[in-house]
């Protein structure tokens, strides 16, 4: 056994924390004690462990004490006769140097619950982050800048829900896999954006969150190494994080793609995406994610902006409209169709769009008008994207934009 | 195994003629409905199940004070109503949410899950 390291102890409670909960559950099918139980688990490998040192199996300290404590605590208030009976079963059968089986299995029976649409699309990413992902819950209630009262009773009621209408503890069946499965990527997904351009707030990138994110889409994939999308998620995640670094400028401004210094990207995540992708396209069963995760392949495989194949991201985006034919996708195609086929193209598809709420629509519209030289227009345009973004970062890059035309 | 409401849910003012298009799709719906609840009596799911008049039919009672009182229409104004509802029983809400669907295809109508409270 050693000391813990400064931050150890913290390093492991992220990545053993909802291991422990999703053992407990499995065990227990109750979320509410396997929470607390976990939680209590640490209180108590915060005070040992500085004391006689980090067990060699920290997971499998966390998860026995967690579980022994769930036992007490089911003993003493077995005052209903089943729960008292269920203790007096368990305790039969303890061993503790039993190994936890099928952690593995019982991480994504409760990413699949915590994600089940039952649940609001809030409580899926609270819970998630709560119970899967460990932040406590004033963590969970300022990543999405909302009184932590108000992300309790968020995250209580939604255990509530599970508890009362009874969602089942398990991955989903065959046939209605993919249709879940898309729900748990898109609350993936929705973490990591919020954390790259958060909505509000002073930052203008949550690195916390973007770190979750895929750290969530590291468990994903190991889980599920079969799901082309679950790869696809992680590499668009990766290659997107690895811009991160270049991605503010030192006054706080937002600096776009082509004026990025590709210095600062992080090499090592680029590979690992691109690493990603080759393996999508070998699966070729292409999907939304993999999709996304080869347009940015692309931009991340250019050594400057110039050298960008954008006759290839178009194709990309033609596909990604073919799979997802939304707005949005027709919007994001439109940038990659003014490089290949000039602003004007661009501007007649942007002008048929119905976006007039979407900042990024504003955004894309006034930089086509600058570049067609229809100043007045994209000044317009300008304020109105401004208008409708309260990030930080890009508020300052849309008025540095704005501010330099004649 | 949970029990659960299947309440089926149309506008207030939906007529018959709002909720099927035709006198045929009625027959259909009515059939299709009648085929699911022989289903869910076969495999065990079925525990009640009932139509209801229209909302304007519905008393309101308050028996909370010294004397009942009664009021005309029912209780909430809003703008959905409840037109009928299954009680069923299901091992999960996954189970559940799957018998709503082939019930709200069959009535044609929205349908809210909801548990009972066991014990």
């Amino acid at each position: 056994m050693s000391r813990p390291a400064h931050g150890e102890v913290e390093a492991v409670y992220r990545a053993e924390f909802g291991k422990v909960v999703a053992s407990l559950t499995g065990r227990f099918r109750d979320l509410d004690l396997a929470e607390e139980m976990a939680q209590e688990a640490f209180v108590e490998a915060v005070r040992r462990w500085p004391i006689e040192g980090v067990p060699p199996n920290p997971g499998g300290w966390l998860t026995v004490v967690a579980r022994n404590k769930a036992l007490d605590r089911l003993r003493r208030e077995s005052t209903r006769q089943a729960r008292h009976e269920e203790a007096e079963m368990l305790t039969a059968h303890e061993d503790p140097a039993a190994p936890v089986t099928s952690v593995t299995d019982e991480r994504l029976r409760l990413l699949f619950t915590c994600c089940h649409p039952a649940l609001s699309t809030e409580a899926q990413v609270a819970l998630t982050l709560r119970l899967l992902g460990g932040l406590t819950v004033p963590e969970v209630a300022n990543a999405f800048l909302v009184p932590e009262r108000t992300m309790a009773q968020r995250i209580t009621r939604a255990k509530r829900k599970i508890a009362a209408a009874n969602i089942p503890y398990r991955v989903p069946r065959d046939h209605e896999l993919p249709g879940r499965l898309r729900g748990v990527l898109a609350v993936v997904y929705l973490v990591f954006t919020e954390g790259y351009l958060p909505s509000s707030g002073d930052d203008g990138i949550r690195d916390d969150l973007c770190a979750e994110a895929i750290r969530l889409g590291r468990v994903l994939r190991e889980l599920m190494p079969d799901e082309p999308e679950v790869a696809g998620l992680l590499a668009l995640m990766l290659l997107t994080d690895a811009r991160r670094a270049a991605r503010v400028d030192a006054g706080g401004a937002l600096v776009t793609l082509d004026e990025q210094d590709r210095s600062l990207w992080d090499a090592a995540k680029i590979a690992e995406g691109h690493h990603l992708v080759r393996e999508c396209l070998r699966r070729n069963r292409p999907g939304h994610y993999q999709l996304l995760a080869a347009v940015n392949a692309v931009h991340t495989d250019a050594a400057t902006a110039a050298d960008t194949d954008w006759g290839q991201v178009l194709a990309l985006y033609d596909q990604l409209y073919a799979v997802t034919p939304t707005r949005v996708v027709a919007l994001n195609r439109a940038v990659a169709l003014a490089e290949v086929e000039g602003p004007a193209s661009a501007l007649v598809v942007v002008d048929g769009l119905d976006l007039d709420t979407y900042h990024p629509y504003h955004a894309t519209r006034a930089d086509l008008l600058r570049r067609l030289g229809r100043n007045p227009d994209a000044v317009a345009a300008y304020d109105r994207a401004i208008g409708l973004t309260a990030n930080p970062a890009e508020r300052a890059l849309l008025a540095a934009r704005r501010d330099a035309l004649p | 195994m949970t029990q659960y409401l299947l309440s089926v849910w149309h506008d207030k003012d939906a007529t018959p003629e709002d909720i099927y298009p035709d006198e045929k799709e009625r027959e259909a719906s009515y059939a299709e409905t009648g085929a699911f609840n022989e289903e869910i009596k076969a495999s065990g799911n079925w525990v009640f199940a009932g139509g209801l008049h229209s909302p304007s039919t519905a008393t309101v009672v308050d028996g909370t004070g010294d004397e009942p009182v009664t009021t005309d229409g029912p209780y909430s104004e809003s703008k959905e109503q409840i037109g009928g509802f299954w009680v069923i029983e299901a091992p999960d809400l996954d189970a559940a949410l799957e018998l709503a669907a082939r019930g709200s295809k069959a009535c044609r109508g929205k349908v809210e899950v909801r548990p009972f409270q066991g014990e």
